[in-house]
C-alpha cells in the first residue's frame, strides 16, 4: 500500500529533524555521566520540550512499525492481516509508553 | 599463467549439482569461449543460451563466481586468479529450464504489469510531437531506453528474492523511461500499476541492479524517480 | 557474504536495516526506563545507577552508535529518492559511516569525563 510508504517517508523527514536534535542534546548532556537531577531539571514543566518528544513519539511510531512490516515479509513467512495486527499493537504500545515517559519527565 | 582452468557447472534444474570439467587456459578466452568449449568437445549434453557473442543482445546472462554478467563480455582473467576455479550458475531468481538457461516468462510478464508498454491513446495525433533531446524528461528517458531485456539486474536484486511478486528493476526502469515520454497517454494506469505492493516502493536502494548492469543503466534512480512521481500524484 | 553482495549500496542497506531492528527492539525499554521517574528523581536515579557497569555503557554507546547509522544512511536514502541524489564515488556511505563514528567517540568521550 502506498500510504505506507508515504507514512514511512514523511516520518523519516520529521525524525531526520528530530533524532539530529535528540543526538546533539544527548551528547551535550551526558557529559560527565548521565544523571537523573540534570535531566529532570532540564525537562520539568518545560513545555516545548514536551511538544518536541511528543511529536518524535508520534513519528516513531508510525515509521517503526513500517519498517519493521518490510523485514517480516521479506525475511520471514509471516504476512498480511495477523502481522499487520501485530504491527498496529506494537505502534500503540509505543505511543502509550512513549506519550507516558514524556509525562513522566515533565513532571505530571 | 596456469595452463589448466578448473570449471564447476551447474547441471539439473532447481535440484542438481554441479560438474567439474578442466579446459585449458588461453590468454584472451571469455567465459563464453569456456561454456562452448565444455559443450562442443566435453559434454554436448550441456544447456546454455547465447548468440551474438560481441555484448549486444544479452543472451548470455548467468552467474559467473557469483556475479551476474553477460558471459561473452567477461574475460575469464578478469574473474579468477591463477588458483580459483570458474563457478557458472544459472541467473538467480529464475527458474531454471536446464544447466544455465532459464525461463524468462515471468521476467517479461512483470515488464507487462508494470505497463512497460507505450501506450498511443484512442485517438492518433494530428501531428508529430517535438521532443527537444535537452530536456529533462526526455535525458531521463534517454538514461533507461537501451535496456535489452538480459535479465542481469533481476538476477542481482534482493527485493526479488526476497518478494517474489516485486516488479523489479528492469521493468520499473522501462515503466520510467514511458513516464518520461510526453507522447504516451496511458500515464495515469501506468502509475496505478507501479505504486501498489509490487511496485517502486519496494525498492531499498541496495543499488546492486546499477551495480551489475552492463550497459550501465542505473535502475536506482529511475526506481527513485517512480517514488517521486507517485508522491506528487498523491499529493494531488 | 556473496560475491554480489559486496558493493557498498549493500552494505549500506544492510546496516540501516539491522540499527533499525536494534532500535526498534531497544524503544519501548527507553520508554520504560524513562517513566521510572514517574516514582519522582530518585526511582530514575537508582535506575541510571544500574547502568553505570561496562557492559551496561557498551550497550548505550551501540545504541547511539545504531541510532547514528540509521540517521545517516536514512539520509542517504531520502537524498537518493528524493533529490536525484547520485552516488557516484564511494564517498557518499564512507562519510556516513564516519560521522557516525565520530558520534559514538564523541558519545564515549562525554560518558566518561568526570
Amino acid at each position: 500500500m502506498a500510504i505506507l510508504f508515504i507514512a514511512q517517508r514523511v516520518t523519516a523527514f520529521v525524525l531526520a529533524a528530530a533524532v539530529a536534535v535528540h543526538l546533539g542534546t544527548i551528547l551535550y548532556a551526558v557529559r560527565g555521566g548521565l544523571m537523573a537531577a540534570e535531566i529532570l531539571a532540564r525537562t520539568h514543566g518545560n513545555m516545548q520540550f514536551a511538544l518536541f518528544y511528543a511529536v518524535f513519539v508520534i513519528a516513531v511510531a508510525i515509521h517503526a512499525p513500517i519498517g519493521l512490516r518490510n523485514i517480516f515479509r521479506e525475511w520471514t513467512q509471516w504476512g498480511g492481516r495477523p502481522l499487520d495486527a501485530v504491527l498496529a499493537a506494537f505502534s500503540l504500545l509505543l505511543v502509550f509508553l512513549g506519550m507516558r515517559a514524556v509525562f513522566a519527565v515533565y513532571g505530571v | 599463467m596456469r595452463e589448466v582452468l578448473g570449471v564447476d557447472v551447474w547441471r539439473g534444474t532447481e535440484q542438481g549439482a554441479f560438474q567439474a570439467f578442466a579446459i585449458p587456459r588461453r590468454q584472451h578466452q571469455t567465459v563464453l569461449d569456456v561454456v562452448t568449449e565444455i559443450q562442443r568437445e566435453h559434454d554436448a549434453t550441456l544447456s546454455y543460451r547465447f548468440a551474438c557473442r560481441v555484448g549486444m543482445c544479452g543472451s548470455c546472462a548467468m552467474v559467473v563466481n557469483g556475479r551476474p554478467r553477460w558471459t561473452c563480455r567477461t574475460r575469464v582473467n578478469e574473474v579468477v586468479s591463477d588458483d580459483e576455479r570458474l563457478r557458472l550458475e544459472p541467473l538467480r531468481n529464475f527458474a531454471v529450464v536446464k544447466d544455465l538457461a532459464v525461463e524468462m516468462t515471468q521476467f517479461f510478464d512483470k515488464w507487462e504489469a508494470a505497463h512497460g508498454y507505450f501506450e498511443p491513446g484512442p485517438q492518433p495525433e494530428k501531428d508529430f510531437a517535438v521532443v527537444p533531446p535537452d530536456t529533462k524528461k526526455r535525458q531521463f528517458a534517454n538514461a533507461g531506453i537501451e535496456c535489452i531485456g538480459c535479465g542481469v539486474c533481476y538476477s542481482a536484486c534482493d527485493v526479488v528474492s526476497w518478494d517474489r511478486g516485486y516488479l523489479g528493476p528492469a521493468a520499473l526502469n522501462r515503466a520510467w523511461t514511458l513516464v518520461n515520454d510526453i507522447r504516451d497517454r496511458g500515464q495515469r494506469e501506468r502509475l496505478d500499476a507501479v505504486s501498489d505492493n509490487n511496485g517502486c516502493q519496494a525498492c531499498h536502494t541496495h543499488m546492486s541492479c546499477t551495480r551489475f548492469c552492463p550497459k550501465g543503466i542505473e535502475p536506482t534512480y529511475a526506481i527513485a524517480g517512480l517514488k517521486r512521481a507517485m508522491f506528487r500524484w498523491s499529493a494531488g | 557474504m556473496r560475491a554480489s553482495h559486496s558493493h557498498r549500496g549493500f552494505v549500506a542497506a544492510m546496516l540501516h536495516r539491522l540499527s533499525g531492528i536494534a532500535l526498534a527492539v531497544f524503544l519501548p525499554m527507553h520508554f520504560l526506563a524513562l517513566a521510572t521517574a514517574l516514582n519522582g528523581a530518585d526511582a530514575l536515579d537508582k535506575f541510571l545507577a544500574i547502568t553505570h557497569q561496562p557492559l551496561l555503557e557498551f550497550f548505550e554507546v551501540s545504541i547511539v552508535v545504531a541510532l547514528a547509522i540509521h540517521l545517516t544512511l536514512g539520509l542517504r536514502v531520502l537524498a537518493v529518492e528524493f533529490f536525484d541524489f547520485r552516488e557516484r564515488t564511494l564517498a557518499a556511505v564512507s562519510i556516513c559511516l564516519a560521522a557516525v563514528f565520530a558520534v559514538g567517540l564523541l558519545f564515549v568521550l562525554n560518558l566518561a569525563e568526570r
